[in-house]
């Protein structure tokens, strides 16, 4: 084997290199959009043109006086509220349950609550919307939160899980054994223990759930309408600056979220 | 709803348009699939075998678009394909083509912009199975005189399909459900299921039928998922060779 030492050095840095390139490229690809629409909510005149003739923060200026789009960010804040308060302590509950028992039964409730991240949830849109009609009642903002509730269970559901099966059980064991009921271990012992899988998992519920269209287009009328269905509208009807703006806030506040989630609860960890 | 019918699905199959909806939505997300699959696999070899801190912060990168609400995402993007889009102007001022590229509106816009979005979905399942996976296993074949591509091809690729494949199911199915990014990207010509139901529902108020579409893009979905779990089934006794 003539020097096989130069060869291995070749191939290890061709494969790296090639892999590093690519990942470079998606990098660039996956955060470029986000700082293009900041730069863009920058500009000083009235087009979305790229790079911006001048920077000022006039656009988000605008958006103080914008009373519709600050109705439908309230609207989507109270819907993403109340659906993570319900989504974590029904994915909790559901995790405890489901990681307690060995049975069938548990494989299969876990299958049908975390189905909604697989099927698509327009179609859960639509047939909730058939179901409540059907029941001879009419769309509200309490339907709008259960709709919303099944599709964010999913997230709360999966990290929750992934956080008791780490948890020893010799621990509860140990809890119980010195005289502690069940909702006292709950409380000082599994809570604690599992409350990162709980937090990260409320965490991508309320994004999901601020994120929403395909249940709230269903769900939603006039007096509940949302800002992403807002959004939407302004981007297919007139593509107005002050959308750019709104973007810009929304980049902001989720990166911001992120990394209070990445400080507090370890997102990146609790995702894999 | 007075009597069972199935007429609306006979409707379904007899209309060929129907299935070529049917058939381009299932075509755009295995396109978008294997366009997330070329970067993803990268971006998680890189990840495994990245610093603890690098890693973080690489993952944070990944995560971003997918937290980042869909409506803005795609409105960054209609800023950057658009006709006089940022990568329009780059193109032209290169003069690497005299007239501008159409992206919005096309199939390929779509594509592109899906598997920014899905990206993490691809990516972290295989980062999963990766760091499980004893690192000895690659040494070993490494002494034994294969290269590294040769380890990739051999080892660490075999090794890793059940988290491609997860990623591939996940990224699947969230390609072809995309409403949003389906509808704002690909305009109104561009008709994909999701929104061949919302016309049926809410445009064309047929209700019946916008469900028996539903539920055939529901089995749709679920027979691909199925098929590509059974792979994983097929794939340990593979690897362990």
């Amino acid at each position: 084997m003539p020097s096989p030492h130069a060869s291995v050095d070749w191939e290890s840095l061709s494969l790296r290199f090639a892999f590093g390139a690519l990942t470079a490229v998606a990098v660039v690809f996956l955060v470029g959009p986000s700082l293009i629409v900041l730069l863009t909510s920058l500009t000083a005149s009235q087009s979305l043109r790229f790079p911006p003739d001048g920077l000022s923060l006039r656009w988000y200026y605008a958006l103080l006086t914008a009373d519709q789009m600050q109705q439908a960010a309230w609207t989507s804040l109270v819907v993403a509220f109340w659906t993570t308060a319900v989504a974590s302590i029904l994915g909790t509950a559901a995790a405890l349950a489901i990681s307690r028992s060995q049975g069938a039964w548990a494989r299969v409730f876990d299958l049908l609550f975390m189905s909604p991240l697989l099927l698509p949830a327009l179609a859960f849109g639509f047939a909730a919307l058939v179901f409540i009609y059907q029941l001879g009642l009419r769309p509200s903002i309490a339907f709008l939160i259960l709709g919303h509730v099944v599709v964010c269970v999913p997230f709360v559901l999966r990290t929750t899980l992934a956080a008791l099966t780490q948890l020893d059980p010799s621990l509860i064991d140990a809890s119980a054994s010195l005289g502690a009921g069940g909702a006292m271990t709950f409380r000082r012992v599994t809570l604690p223990l599992i409350g990162r899988g709980v937090g990260a998992g409320a965490f991508l519920a309320f994004m999901a759930s601020f994120d929403n269209v395909p249940v709230s287009l269903f769900l939603a009328d006039e007096r509940t309408e949302v800002l992403p269905i807002h959004l939407w509208q302004q981007i297919e009807t007139n593509l107005d600056v002050r959308t750019a703006a709104v973007s810009g806030v929304i980049v902001i506040v989720t990166l911001v979220l992120m990394l209070a989630a990445e400080r507090f609860a370890g997102l990146t960890r609790q995702m894999r | 709803m007075r009597a069972l019918t199935v007429s609306h699905y006979v409707k379904f199959f007899t209309d060929s348009f129907n299935y070529s909806i049917l058939w381009s939505t299932i075509v755009l997300g295995v396109k978008a699939t294997i366009l997330c699959l070329v970067f993803g696999y990268p971006i998680a070899w890189i990840c495994a075998r990245a610093r603890p801190r690098w890693q973080t912060v690489l993952l944070f990168l990944v995560i971003l678009p997918i937290m980042t609400s869909v409506v803005v995402r795609t409105f960054s993007w209609i800023v950057i394909l658009g006709r006089q889009g940022i990568l329009n102007q780059i193109v032209l001022g290169l003069g690497l083509t005299s007239e501008p590229l159409r992206l919005l509106f096309t199939e390929l816009g779509v594509v592109i912009v899906l598997a920014q979005v899905q990206m993490p979905l691809m990516v972290l399942p295989i980062l999963t199975v990766m760091s499980k996976t004893d690192p000895n296993l690659a040494d070993a074949s490494r002494a034994l005189g294969a290269g590294e591509w040769r380890t990739l091809w051999k080892v660490t690729l075999p090794l890793s399909l059940p988290g491609v494949i997860a990623g591939c199911i996940l990224t699947y199915s969230a390609s072809v459900t995309a409403f949003v990014t389906q509808t704002l990207i690909g305009g109104a010509r561009l008709v994909y299921m999701p929104l061949h139901i919302y016309q049926q529902a809410v445009g064309a108020n047929n209700w019946p039928f916008a469900a028996a579409i539903s539920v055939i893009f529901m089995v749709a979905v679920l027979v691909i998922v199925y098929l590509l779990n059974l792979l994983t089934r097929i794939t340990p006794s593979d690897a362990e060779v």
